[in-house]
């Protein structure tokens, strides 16, 4: 069986990162990180580079974990992150998310939340240490 | 030199300084936004020539035209793409000394490099503009109709990827350019009265521009994202100075005549002066492949020196070489200024004011540039979706506004999926819009020789410098077949081609 995780290069992705990990290993299952991008911008943060790919690598290496990374394009990130866990049978799907402010909720769709809602599997929801004085 | 100060004074008044900064700062914008250039802005821009005065829409104009050399090479730089199609070159040796750890030196050499040529070339224009436009009054109708029929070969057969391709676009342009009445009797027209008056530049020029472009666009919507290199202020050493100079100069050198001549744009000398700093590197040969500053400075050099080059012919001559001129011709004729020797005349003010506000417009990009540059980078993280929409949004609005009908709105569709047809098909745009806007003035040209020499062909070689010209243009369209003819010479080899070759050598 394997552990699906959603992941981007910032601090979100990294406590789902940590934690999916440590769900690996504690069921001896193999791990896949998904990091997908929409591919509308010529430049998007949350798309992996080439180093913080090897870093995920470096790290997985040192916990034991088994790891296999995939760099998406698609239309929908939430759609996408859903059909990979059906595709790998994933037992668990392990995402990040964030605070919102009511502004944003108004205008902004939630990835998270549809993720909750149309996956098959059971989501674990983790948030970033969050910073001091919020 | 007095009319330079009165043209200075005129151009830092409140109100043209502020057409300057918009004009650099939008430039600078779509410099760096890769699709998106200085003629497809300039083409947007068209419509606010009703309103504002014709010294203000061409500051802002030249303002993008020199912003736009400047903001493709962050690009270039900072994400191994160019921004702009003159960046090409800077990619290939600015993108290696980003990824050393050197992208603060490379966006230093390329702005200051660019501050340094495109003041130099604007010295020269300011030189020489005058002496050309005195020299080309002289001229008959028949050396201008030759001069035109150089232009059109030239921007055809000179750059893109094949010959043929370029002269279909030539041919759909003058077609174009045929429809109206201007002769008395209706042509293409189609019975249509909508068609008579001919189809308004603006509407052309934006269609082939903006919307080919979105469409172009959204159906390439979903790319997979590029590595952008972090940087913070640009900044160089003496070493940096000292490997930079030399480079700076030579590169102006290549890059002025190239954009004054009609083989115009900026492939050709970026690429010959990129070739040239390989070569004279000496100590530094081996950093070339690797992130060699020179490989930098050149280039940009010459690509800002190419853009005050291309003014020459077209405030002198009124013979557009790039693209941005040919749109900002179309403005001038949407003015009823009529570019070329008369313009010096006619209107010095406005001529005087615009080369001083682009001295004026020069030193606001390094300014803007040389802190900026960080900045300007986050325009890459905008989603095209966005963009393109208030793209689409300006060019409904922009063709609308010309007669207030529908009709042209229905025109700009219609050219809009031609400008995408030709994008897919691999087909220029450059000649297609030099042709749409000099064929009625080549007609012109023809009918007034014509007239002159009442019907006798012959008149059209009558004056020295049209035989001058004729025999350029036959050497242009002859040249392949006699390097084709010379024994153990391969075919024409096309300067896209040696662009790719040189990349494939770089990136190994």
């Amino acid at each position: 069986m394997t552990v699906v995780v959603g992941w981007t290069p910032d601090p979100r992705g990294h406590a789902a990162l940590q934690r999916s990990a440590r769900e690996a290993l504690a069921h001896r299952e193999d791990l896949l990180v998904v990091n997908a991008t929409t591919g509308t911008a010529a430049v998007d943060d949350r798309f992996a580079g080439a180093s913080d790919v090897s870093e995920v690598h470096a790290l997985m290496e040192s916990l034991g974990v088994e790891v296999q990374i995939r760099q998406a394009v698609a239309r929908d990130i939430a759609e996408e992150l859903v059909a990979i866990a059906d595709e790998v049978g994933a037992s668990l799907l392990v995402i990040g998310i964030r605070h919102r402010s009511p502004v944003g909720k108004l205008l902004l769709g939630s990835t998270a939340q549809r993720i909750l809602l149309d996956a098959r599997c059971p989501v674990l929801a983790v948030k970033a240490a969050e910073a001091p004085g919020r | 030199m007095d009319a330079l100060l009165t043209g200075l004074s005129l151009a830092v008044t409140p109100e043209n300084l502020l057409y300057a900064v918009v004009g650099v700062l939008l430039g600078t914008a779509v410099g760096v936004l890769p699709g998106i250039g200085p003629a497809m802005t300039v083409a947007l821009l068209l419509p606010v020539t009703y309103n504002v005065e014709p010294s203000a829409a061409l500051i802002l104009f030249a303002g993008i035209y020199y912003g736009g050399m400047y903001g493709g090479s962050t690009t270039s730089i900072l994400l191994n793409t160019p921004g702009e199609s003159s960046s090409v070159i800077t990619a290939l040796e600015g993108n290696k000394m980003a990824k050393a750890g050197r992208a603060a030196q490379a966006l230093a050499t390329a702005a200051i490099g660019s501050f340094v040529a495109g003041t130099i070339g604007t010295i020269l224009l300011v030189a020489l503009a005058p002496t050309v436009a005195e020299w080309v009054v002289v001229l008959g109708a028949p050396s201008y109709f030759a001069l035109m029929v150089l232009a059109l070969i030239a921007v055809t057969t000179v750059l893109g990827s094949s010959r043929l391709r370029g002269f279909i676009a030539l041919t759909l342009g003058l077609t174009i350019g045929l429809v109206g009445t201007a002769t008395g009797q209706p042509r293409l027209t189609f019975g249509n009265s909508l068609l008579a008056d001919g189809i308004d530049i603006v509407v052309v020029a934006v269609a082939i521009f903006a919307v080919g472009e979105a469409l172009w666009v959204a159906a390439h919507l979903r790319r997979r994202p590029l590595e952008i290199i972090p940087v913070g202020r640009p900044w160089m050493d003496r070493e940096d100075w000292g490997r930079s100079w030399k480079p700076w100069l030579r590169g102006t050198a290549f890059g002025f005549p190239f954009g004054a001549l009609p083989a115009g744009g900026a492939e050709m000398p970026t690429f010959l002066s990129y070739v040239t700093e390989r070569r004279l590197a000496g100590k530094h040969r081996d950093e070339f492949g690797k992130g060699a500053i020179e490989g930098v400075a050149g280039p940009e050099a010459a690509n800002n020196a190419s853009a005050a080059g291309t003014l020459v012919p077209l405030l002198a001559i009124g013979l557009p070489t790039t693209a941005t001129a040919a749109v900002i011709l179309a403005a001038m004729q949407g003015y009823g200024l009529q570019p070329g020797p008369q313009l010096f005349e006619a209107e010095p003010e406005l001529v005087w004011t615009l080369l001083a506000s682009l001295f004026v417009a020069n030193t606001l990009l390094l300014v803007i540039n040389l802190p900026l540059a960080p900045l300007w980078a986050r325009l890459l993280r905008t989603p095209r979706p966005y963009l393109y929409a208030g793209i689409l949004f300006f060019a409904v609005l922009g063709a609308y506004s010309v007669n207030f009908q529908w009709f042209d709105v229905a025109l700009l569709v219609l050219f809009g999926i031609l400008g995408f047809a030709m994008r897919r098909f691999g087909l220029p745009v450059l000649p297609l819009i030099v042709g749409v806007i000099l064929g009625p003035r080549l007609e012109e040209q023809l009918g007034q020789a014509l007239q002159l020499s009442r019907g006798d062909v012959s008149a059209l070689w009558s004056e020295p410098v049209a035989v001058i010209v004729y025999v350029v243009v036959a050497a242009l369209l002859l040249w392949p077949l006699v390097l084709r003819l010379i024994p153990g010479r391969q075919g024409p080899e096309r300067l896209a081609d040696e662009v790719d070759e040189l990349e494939e050598e770089v990136r190994r």
